[in-house]
């Protein structure tokens, strides 16, 4: 199990660095005088040059990435150009949004997804196996800021169950903040309930021919205990992983499903940074996506191995 | 089970016959405006009515599916010519460094979403309908090279490689002349996957305004303008949307009856 801890540890450092070169790279030299870059085409020379003190950019490149990283794990990412306050406090009031919004739609597809699998696993080749599987392949190709779209229409416009958008904070209580993020939420766990519904089912079928489910029924289980006792816990191996797969469609989506309902996340953070060319800002938050991404699959690597003793053992 | 296929093939076509269609003809100019005669609904001269501009809705839908399809084609295309030599040359030099760069260097891209790829390729060069493609080609090809990598390694197995490996072939003409004519069916299929997933991406991407810019024509951005009308002029969203649904869904029921269709041993098991 060292070793294997080990070895992940490598690979997930050697990743996250490379990440971080490719970034810095893409937003710090490709775009050559990054504050003549930020400020447009009539910009005065003077206040280029200003930028380019505040910002440290006449320092040499190793320097200003190494300044960048660890100010990175340190909470120290400069001002932003734009809304003059420091990255690291716009990026962390932005992550009270996005964190509870992803985390609310994987738990949403999650509840919806495993037991409208077992069921089409259960029933497979019937009537609700075909229902179920005709459903989620329309899921799938649902674009999830569309869905996004009639949602507003039909629960905020029309019956005015939920907030058209805006975000009302958690310091109105808990409901509150959960009522402006249940629309985001449900429009962003649709097309992730379709992927994760069609995986167990397919796991679950699996495990269902395995000798051990003929024993378990053998002994006078019936099917349904055999499934939730024997077949659920096996088959949950491919759901684990896909579930970190999907995490990285879960953040892409967020941040677009954030730009729909008006949300005060990253998403709507970096469009703006773009749209107004504050790079520091875009840097941050790239940076913050992918080392989120990266992490998740880590932790999924890992449980993965609890689960199933036989990688650690390959590894 | 030969239904997805003909289902899915139909779909297709028709989406690719609309697209082809509107460069020589479609019922009304889109580049034509009539404010006066907006938001008509649906009638024997718009047959899907008008938008906020008073344009025809089916002649936008049908120019629509032209950016759709290029984008996502041409994004395919760059996904096969990176990542197919690439996962060739990881199995035929397996457990090397090539395989051990190509691995490491999937793991890299696939901590990059293709949204976040195109906000980074925005942020430097502005957005476009290039970048939209670079975006979503650089999130196809590792799909394409583990997909092809994983195939090519079980055929390393096999004794017809060894035969001709003992007959003094190199590496890289066993690659092209055996390898990968076995996995074609396989790559057929993941292209006809990573197709569909491209439609929806560049939606997406020109609905947040990453993809094509007006005054082309867009599936997504048809949808972005229509947000704001959608409590008095739905269908403005609706007519968009369905068509992005209906070619994801067609593709993906293609991609499903080509898989079964290629590869007798999934009937068997779906059975």
């Amino acid at each position: 199990m060292t070793r294997y801890l080990l070895t992940r540890f490598a690979s997930l450092f050697a990743t996250l660095l490379a990440a971080s070169l490719v970034i810095f790279a893409l937003l710090e030299v490709v775009p050559g005088d990054v504050a003549a870059v930020m400020l447009g085409l009539n910009a005065a020379p003077e206040a280029v040059a200003a930028l380019r003190d505040q910002l440290g950019l006449d320092a040499p490149l190793v320097t200003r990435y190494v300044t960048w990283i660890t100010g990175f794990f340190t909470g120290d990412l400069g001002t932003s150009y734009t809304y003059r306050v420091p990255v690291a406090e716009l990026i962390a009031a932005r992550l009270w949004v996005s964190l509870p919004l992803a985390i609310y739609a994987l738990a949403l597809s999650t509840v919806i997804a495993i037991p409208i699998g077992l069921i089409a696993a259960m029933r497979a080749g019937r009537p609700a196996d075909s229902a179920i599987m005709g459903v989620t392949q329309l899921g799938i190709a649902v674009p999830n800021f569309w869905f996004a779209m009639f949602l507003v229409l039909i629960f905020a416009i029309q019956l005015r169950w939920f907030p058209a958008g805006g975000f009302s904070g958690w310091d109105k209580g808990l409901w509150e903040g959960l009522r402006s993020l249940t629309l985001p939420a449900l429009a962003l766990a649709v097309q992730q309930a379709s992927i994760m519904a069609r995986v167990t089912r397919s796991a679950t079928l699996e495990t269902l021919d395995q000798d051990y489910i003929r024993t378990a029924r053998a002994k006078g289980l019936s099917r349904t205990q055999t499934v939730l006792r024997h077949a659920l816990r096996n088959a949950m191996i491919p759901v684990l992983t896909i579930l970190g797969l999907q995490f990285s469609f879960l953040l892409a989506g967020a941040i677009i499903i954030e730009n729909v309902f008006y949300l005060p996340g990253l998403g709507r953070l970096i469009f703006q940074a773009i749209t107004q060319n504050d790079l520091i800002v875009v840097k941050s938050v790239v940076m913050l996506l992918v080392f989120a991404i990266v992490l998740v699959n880590f932790v999924v690597d890992l449980a993965y191995a609890a689960v199933d003793p036989r990688l650690r053992a390959r590894a | 089970m030969r239904r997805n296929l003909v289902l899915g093939g139909t779909l297709t076509a028709l989406f690719a016959l609309l697209a082809l269609l509107s460069f020589v003809w479609t019922p009304h100019d889109v580049t034509a405006l009539d404010i006066g005669g907006k938001l008509a609904p649906s009638s024997a001269e718009h047959w899907l009515g008008t938008d906020h501009f008073g344009r025809d809705m089916a002649s936008m839908l049908m120019v629509g599916a032209r950016i759709s399809i290029a984008v996502a084609l041409a994004a395919v295309g760059f996904g096969m010519a990176l990542g197919v030599p690439l996962g060739l040359l990881a199995a035929a030099r397996r457990g090397g460094l090539v395989d051990e760069v190509v691995m490491r260097g999937n793991d890299l891209v696939f901590a990059f979403p293709s949204l976040v790829i195109a906000i980074l390729i925005t942020a430097v060069f502005g957005p476009s309908v290039w970048n939209a493609i670079l975006a979503i080609g650089i999130f196809n090809t590792p799909v394409f090279a583990r997909v092809t990598r994983g195939a090519a390694l079980s055929l390393w197995t096999l004794d017809y490689i060894l035969a001709a490996r003992v007959a003094g072939k190199g590496m890289l003409r066993i690659s092209a002349e055996h390898i990968l004519p076995n996995i074609a069916n396989l790559l057929v299929v993941q292209a006809t996957i990573q197709f569909a997933v491209g439609i929806i991406i560049e939606a997406g991407l020109s609905y947040v305004g990453l993809g094509a810019q007006p005054p082309t024509p867009s599936w997504g951005r048809m949808l972005a303008e229509s947000q704001t009308m959608i409590s008095f002029a739905p269908t403005l969203a609706l007519y968009p949307g369905l068509a992005i649904v209906t070619m994801v869904l067609g593709l993906n029921l293609l991609g499903d009856g080509l898989r079964d269709a290629l590869d007798p041993r999934m009937q068997r098991v779906r059975a």
